[in-house]
């Protein structure tokens, strides 16, 4: 099937020399960061984690939300979701390579990271984080590639392949538990330690996720004869909806805890989010944005007009992907660490060599996306005649 | 070389018996710390079954505590970084607000007010960052001292986001420029991994006490937190003593007389 990819229009061929590009950019700064060392970031002693280990995060909960169209296919009989669990099985084959190289591109000692392998420690939440990624990742370009391959045969996927489909519905959220529990887990960040944070990770996977399987569907839509459909968008517009509505209430839930009980190992850390601390206040506008964001974004999907006009839905599940992101690319690594265990204020901020080796890794999850789905697209159009 | 039956029987011998105990060893490695135990242990070396530190706020002054910070700094090679957010510390003063968060007081004592508050890794009993570490890089020794190995670490940081002390450094460039006198009897680190201070352990192998308790002039104590006749309980029941975050139960093992 891999041939597919191989031709292809000149607009497919353009964009993957684009993301190529984007690409080389970025190794060429990361090549200079394994050369004087991760100096060339904005993190600090302080905020020891920053933008790579923030778009990991974010890049687990897109991963994690491909079960929101494999379960209800598989386990629901759920028909119309057929057509898409391909699409949802490739953007998170694409989204997990994106968390390994960002797990691999902050890391101090990068050579060494097979040690996680050879001293394999069971207390560690970052171990089993590491085992559920890489089977997950296994599952779904096993289970992607096993369904396309049969439909393009026009035949009934393989036996051995259903067990493997049904395994990889509750491993999607795990995958997405167990990142959370890497940071709800610590005792000394009081913006972390809380048990909401799993359910919070995952409403706003399953709100992120389907709203970028949307807007991808609404570009495959427009530019090939595959059509993933009119009922399968506005049925993942539904799962949107109900999503972000259920994410901003666990962050309501979240702030009505911490501003009530006024306890400031916890309140510290919103405070500095979302109206700043001692004068430092460099993400409260992007909080409030995401914020705001959010809640605009669940008045907009609850609206049956607005989800079933696919320009208003599209500009909605954008504004969806942007706050969710800000929320978890911007707040919730950096709000962790500040104030820091001193009670001390160290902002942080990428740089630009930061920003573009993060910009690099994307490019390469969306060059593993363009490729997967062409192929799809072409064996879809195939079928079609 | 020519061998007859004898030797060559002899050495055989010899040979499954040091296989045998190598193989214990291999069991040993189930139960870390053990088996290095025993074999760094020398007649000279210092003992403890559990080691502690208390902190004698009012015998120690500013120049003291910076004595004993250039000390520990000097004897394990920490660069001189003048640059907050990359710098490394292992031993470093805070006062009073910032070393005790959590116990916050809006009126304390004249005394306590300017004091110097040395801050360190507390060598936990139960260490948050021994737990998250993937690699076992950072581990807890029989004898309590939270060690550090620099050949393993990845560099993950997760350490750093689990001390809640703030204990932790990160090579985030190459250190040896910023090394300005070298202590060749201890290694220096390269770019990219994970540091703190280590009780001295490797002074300790040598019969010798922690650099910063030699350098402090009685304000340090060292001893065995076990051992009920030692330096380190006789003051615990002399002084009312506090410990920086109690309640997270990490158990830390550095006192503060105040």
């Amino acid at each position: 099937m891999f041939e597919k990819a191989l031709a292809g229009s000149r607009r497919y061929w353009g964009l993957v020399i684009v993301l190529l590009v984007i690409i080389g950019i970025g190794f060429i700064l990361y090549l200079w960061q394994l050369k004087v060392g991760l100096k060339i970031t904005g993190m600090s002693r302080d905020v020891s984690w920053g933008f790579y280990i923030a778009q990991f995060t974010y890049l687990v909960g897109i991963a994690a939300s491909a079960v929101m169209v494999v379960l209800p296919y598989y386990l629901h009989d759920y028909k119309a979701f057929g057509r898409i669990t391909v699409l949802g099985e490739f953007l998170a084959v694409a989204a997990v390579t994106m968390c390994g190289l960002f797990i691999l591109v902050d890391l101090g000692k990068p050579v060494r990271i097979f040690n996680i392998m050879l001293y394999p420690t069971l207390n560690s939440v970052m171990f089993w984080d590491m085992v559920v990624l890489n089977a997950y990742l296994l599952l779904n370009i096993v289970i992607g590639w096993t369904v396309l391959e049969a439909e393009r045969n026009g035949a009934p996927p393989p036996r051995w392949a259903k067990p493997l489909i049904y395994l990889s519905i509750p491993w999607a959220p795990s995958i997405h538990i167990v990142t959370a529990f890497l940071y709800s887990g610590i005792p000394g960040r009081g913006f972390w330690l809380t048990a909401i944070m799993a359910p919070r990770f995952l409403s706003s996977a399953f709100a992120s996720g389907p709203a970028l399987l949307i807007l991808l569907a609404l570009i495959i839509r427009k530019y090939t004869r595959f059509d993933p459909g009119r009922e399968q968008i506005q049925t993942l517009a539904k799962i949107v909806a109900y999503c972000i509505i259920i994410n901003v209430l666990f962050f309501l839930f979240e702030v009505f805890t911490t501003f009530y009980s006024q306890v400031p190992d916890h309140m510290n850390h919103f405070e500095y989010l979302l109206f700043g601390k001692a004068g430092y206040e460099r993400l409260v506008p992007w909080m409030w944005f995401s914020f705001t964001g959010m809640v605009l974004a669940s008045i907009l999907l609850a609206i049956p007009g607005v989800r079933r006009d696919h320009s208003t839905l599209a500009a909605a599940c954008v504004l969806v992907v942007v706050s969710t992101w800000i929320d978890k690319g911007l707040g919730l690594i950096t709000g962790g660490f500040v104030p820091n265990p001193f009670d001390r204020i160290t902002e942080y901020w990428p740089t630009i060599p930061e920003a573009f080796i993060t910009l690099g890794v994307w490019a390469m999850g969306f060059l593993v996306l363009t490729v997967l789905y062409k192929i799809t697209v072409s064996i879809k159009e195939e079928i079609m005649g | 070389m020519e061998m007859d039956r004898r030797e060559f029987l002899k050495l055989v011998g010899a040979s499954a018996l040091v296989g045998m105990l190598g193989g214990w060893e291999a069991v040993e490695l189930l139960a870390p710390g053990e088996a290095e135990a025993r074999y760094l242990t020398k007649p000279e070396a210092l003992e403890a079954e559990r080691w502690a530190m208390v902190i004698d706020t009012k015998k120690m002054d500013g120049e003291t505590a910076r004595g004993c910070i250039a000390a520990c700094h000097h004897a394990h090679n920490v660069p001189d970084i003048d640059d907050p957010k990359r710098e490394i510390k292992w031993i470093w003063l805070e006062d009073f607000e910032h070393a005790f968060t959590g116990q916050p007081q809006d009126y304390i004592a004249d005394r306590v007010e300017g004091t110097p508050f040395l801050v360190l890794c507390n060598h936990c009993n139960n260490p948050p960052c021994v737990r998250v570490c993937p690699t076992k890089a950072t581990w807890k020794r029989i004898d309590g001292i939270v060690m550090m190995d620099q050949h393993r670490c990845i560099g993950c940081r997760f350490c750093m986001a689990a001390c809640p002390y703030g204990s932790r450094s990160f090579n985030w460039m190459d250190p040896r420029p910023f090394i300005e006198k070298g202590y060749p009897e201890y290694p220096t680190r390269e770019k990219g991994v994970v540091e703190k201070c280590n009780f001295c352990a490797e002074r300790l192998a040598k019969g010798l006490v922690p650099a910063c308790v030699e350098t402090s002039k009685g304000a340090l104590i060292f001893d065995d937190l076990a051992d009920s006749q030692s330096a380190v309980r006789k003051a615990l029941r002399q002084h009312y003593t506090l410990r920086r975050k109690p309640y997270l139960g990490t158990n830390p093992q550095v006192y503060y007389v105040v």
